[in-house]
């Protein structure tokens, strides 16, 4: 499934390995998590009030709605937090819920 | 002992010339900032790795954005620069501050507020659906990211930036599909007298307008906003023209803001009082010509206090500082008070234009169907509020808020405040000024559970 955001230019930064949902994903250096992964997907979490997919919105730390989960259950709000090799993140339900 | 060092909250325009005003005078200032570079949101700077030039990402404004990018690295060996830290509480003289996951309380004594301000939201139908997107946000994935919020995106609410957002998406190569405008022309011609006040802006906004049309883009003014329609995703806009026609625009993104709104709430913590202000039909907590509040020793300064715009948040943030200086005793001359003033005359004037050839479409907060999520946080819907105003009798809002939990959400209330309090007023039909305010309450962002408060 094509992504929300499309990349516009600065495509010449090294790339970054990062496991969204279990699967693996790459990103690029200097990405915030929310531009990794709207650029592959259309949501970045579930609203706890109805279930519905959510995106963020303002991109700017005021509206909260871009908080996403660790897989080792830290929250992290998407659209302040650079990528990094490693970060493994859980957009569907919470972290706890994909415990077996 | 050591008195407690001057705090400056933000490194927009505003904070860094506060600072730099600080530090000519003899002081080293705390500059708080909740990004992890200065810059603010307007010249918020592209992460490193990003090669584009100031040019590309500031365009007519570059000069002024590298002029305080270098004016506030030259600072940085005389402050305390803590970037990442999010200031959350405000109580007994100190700020309460949280940096990866750490708190600490720290004691100031002045306080210079320069926190910003958000995009103003009118709620509409289908505003939650991915692919929604403030207008500032739309900004900010386009100038921090290189990424743009859709390939045939659709800009929708009112304002210079509906039209500068519009113009740099354009530019960078994307489909815009429309360019929806509340306000109409007649609005902008009755402005015309104040707008003039600073006629080079007036026409760097023409300019954009003009260059769209060229480009192309459909602009129509006087719209009212009916729905955005999508299930995982955007596919589209509903709007009423002018003249009654409903029309669909396909797209796969929309860019919604009406304006901006100051942050207000650490100006609410530290007990300034606030009074309503007719212009942005807001509450703004009141100061001085300087930008003293009514908490002695607490400063407002940039688009925080008033919604001015980035060169005026430079004058304000360094008149703030002169102001504290003053205050703590340092030596300004009335020289350089008087200067400031005088520059910032017009700038008042010009934003009161703004909003008159932008005007906040209040009307629009009546007509929202029942359904319609005011807040995204907790989905609390226009209906619940119009219920929690009427049946259950809320006289203002902080009721409506025990009530209904509006505003109780994660965000506390700035994407839905102003709406909220326009729904509860015209249930009641009553003026937005006998509703109140929401209050803003500590912590103002969400922290982590795991942390120790001292």
């Amino acid at each position: 499934m094509a992504g929300l955001f499309h990349r516009v230019g600065e495509l010449a930064r090294n790339q970054v390995r990062l496991i969204v949902d279990g699967e693996p994903v790459t990103a690029l250096e200097g990405d915030t998590l929310l531009a990794a992964l709207l650029t592959r997907g259309c949501r970045l979490r579930q609203s706890e009030f109805g279930g519905d997919a959510r995106a963020g919105f303002c991109l700017m730390g005021a509206c909260q709605e871009c908080w996403v989960w660790t897989a080792a259950g830290e929250r992290m709000r998407a659209c302040s937090t650079p990528v990094r090799d490693g970060l493994n993140v859980v957009t569907a339900g919470t972290a706890w819920s994909l415990i077996p | 002992m050591v008195a407690d060092p001057v705090i400056v909250v933000g490194a927009g325009p505003a904070g860094v010339r506060a600072a730099a005003r600080l530090v000519a005078g003899g002081q080293r200032p705390i500059v708080l900032d909740e990004a992890d570079r200065s810059g603010g949101q307007i010249y918020r700077r592209q992460p490193a790795h990003f090669t584009r030039p100031p040019e590309a990402l500031y365009g007519s404004e570059a000069g002024k954005a590298t002029a305080l990018h270098a004016a506030f690295d030259a600072l940085r060996p005389s402050i305390d620069y803590r970037p990442n830290t999010l200031a959350w509480g405000l109580y007994g003289g100190a700020l309460l501050t949280l940096t990866d996951n750490a708190v600490a309380r720290v004691p100031y004594r002045a306080l210079i507020l320069a926190s910003g301000a958000t995009d103003r939201i009118m709620p509409l139908p289908g505003w939650t659906v991915p692919g929604v997107f403030s207008l500032g946000g739309a900004q900010i994935a386009l100038k921090a990211q290189a990424c743009a919020i859709g390939a045939r995106p659709v800009f929708l609410g009112t304002g210079p930036l509906l039209y500068l957002v519009a113009y740099q998406y354009k530019r960078a190569g994307v489909a815009v599909q429309a360019v929806l405008d509340t306000s109409r022309l007649s609005h902008r011609i009755k402005a015309l007298g104040s707008l003039l006040t600073r006629p080079g802006v007036l026409a760097q906004g023409l300019r954009y307008t003009a260059w769209l049309l060229r480009a192309g883009v459909e602009i129509h003014t006087g719209v009212t906003p009916l729905a955005v329609d999508g299930e995982e995703r955007v596919s589209g806009v509903r709007i009423r023209l002018h003249g009654g026609r409903e029309q669909y625009f396909a797209c796969d993104a929309v860019g919604l803001g009406y304006g901006l709104r100051s942050e207000t709430q650490l100006a609410d913590l530290a007990g300034c009082q606030f009074a309503f202000d007719p212009v942005a039909r807001q509450w703004l907590p009141e100061i001085d010509a300087d930008g003293r509040s009514t908490t002695p020793y607490v400063y407002l300064a940039g688009d925080g206090a008033m919604i001015r715009g980035a060169d005026a948040a430079e004058l304000s943030g360094r008149l703030a500082a002169c102001a504290a200086l003053r205050d703590l005793g340092e030596a300004v001359t009335e020289a350089e008070l008087d200067g400031l003033r005088r520059q910032l005359a017009p700038m008042s004037r010009f934003r009161r234009g703004l909003e008159q050839a932008f005007p906040w479409p209040a009307r629009l907060a009546a007509g929202l169907p029942d359904a319609t999520v005011v807040c995204r946080c907790e989905a609390i819907t226009a209906g619940d509020l119009r219920h929690a105003a009427t049946t259950l009798e809320a006289p203002e809002v902080n009721r409506a808020k025990a009530l209904s939990r509006v505003g109780m959400g994660s965000c506390q209330g700035r994407m839905c405040g102003l709406a909220a309090a326009e729904i509860v007023a015209a249930a009641r039909g009553v003026d937005l000024a006998e509703v109140g305010r929401l209050r803003g309450q500590a912590p103002l962002k969400p922290l982590p559970i795991s942390v120790t408060v001292p």
